[in-house]
């Protein structure tokens, strides 16, 4: 199952819709590092409302590619997180999502908009909404 | 009492199992009238534990099940494989102990969601046995 990657400017947005497989999860995780480095994104929201479960090895995956993506030189953050899913992941051991989260999508890019901004490199922003 | 739901057993050969097995055990925690929160911890249980027989052993079966009695509703999962066992189990149930590059938060992240946790292991066989359960 491919997951598609959507394009806004220079950002990038992911909604994980289905429970991954392993092999579903690895790929995402090379598909979305490379398209971010190959669109030089500014911004990623990878919008997780979806899944009902989030095990360690899926939280691993999430923080390991915001951190990937951050690496990149991206910005990141990690939307609708369900509340059960919270509960569990914090019940399980601590730091298990470490990237920034939002309620949903929207705020999301709310957040990342305001994170672009303020690098304040006008050479980096390519029009005045971001 | 009624009559025990039906017990469920899946085979865990690949990745995709572990899918399956999460669902089945949403579904009789649902079907036993246990809130989603617990239905969540189940699910997420069992994601772990047939996990590591995907990772460690190869395969195994994960079975599913209703052990609810007069005083309580209990979804009780039993998890088993033929694989090469766990040599250290104390080690194996400390945070942060990893063999994998994982988190380590497998073994010792599943024991903390799950009212019961009983783990045997042995070089050919590994059985986890959790469960949870609310009062009637």
């Amino acid at each position: 199952m491919k997951i598609p990657i959507l394009r806004l400017d220079r950002v990038l947005l992911v909604s994980i819709q289905a429970d991954l497989s392993d092999n579903d999860a690895m790929e995402f995780q090379s598909d979305l590092v490379t398209r971010v480095a190959e669109v030089e994104a500014l911004g990623v929201a990878i919008d997780i409302t979806a899944l009902d479960v989030v095990d360690s090895y899926m939280a691993r995956v999430i923080n390991d590619t915001a951190s990937m993506v951050r690496l990149l030189g991206a910005e990141v953050v990690i939307c609708g997180v369900q509340p059960f899913v919270a509960l569990t992941l914090v019940e399980m051991g601590r730091d298990l999502l470490g990237a920034d989260c939002t309620f949903n999508l929207g705020e999301g890019l709310a957040l990342l908009r305001q994170r672009i901004a303020k690098r304040g490199d006008v050479r980096f922003t390519e029009d005045e909404d971001v | 009492m009624s009559e025990p739901l039906p017990a469920r057993s899946v085979a865990i050969a690949d990745a995709s199992d572990i899918v399956t097995a999460r669902r089945v055990a949403r579904e009789l925690c649902e079907a036993l009238g246990l809130g989603k929160a617990d239905q969540t911890r189940l699910a997420t249980a069992v994601s772990e534990l047939t996990r590591n027989v995907i990772q460690y052993a190869g395969s195994g079966t994960c079975v599913i099940e209703d052990a609810s009695d007069a005083a309580q509703r209990r979804a009780r999962v039993l998890v088993e494989d033929q694989g090469p066992g766990i040599p250290d189990l104390q080690l194996a149930l400390s945070d942060g102990y990893s063999t994998s590059g994982g988190l380590g938060a497998g073994l010792p992240g599943t024991r903390r969601l799950v009212d019961d946790f009983h783990i045997e292991s042995e070089p050919g066989r590994t059985r986890v046995t959790i469960a949870l359960a609310k009062p009637r």
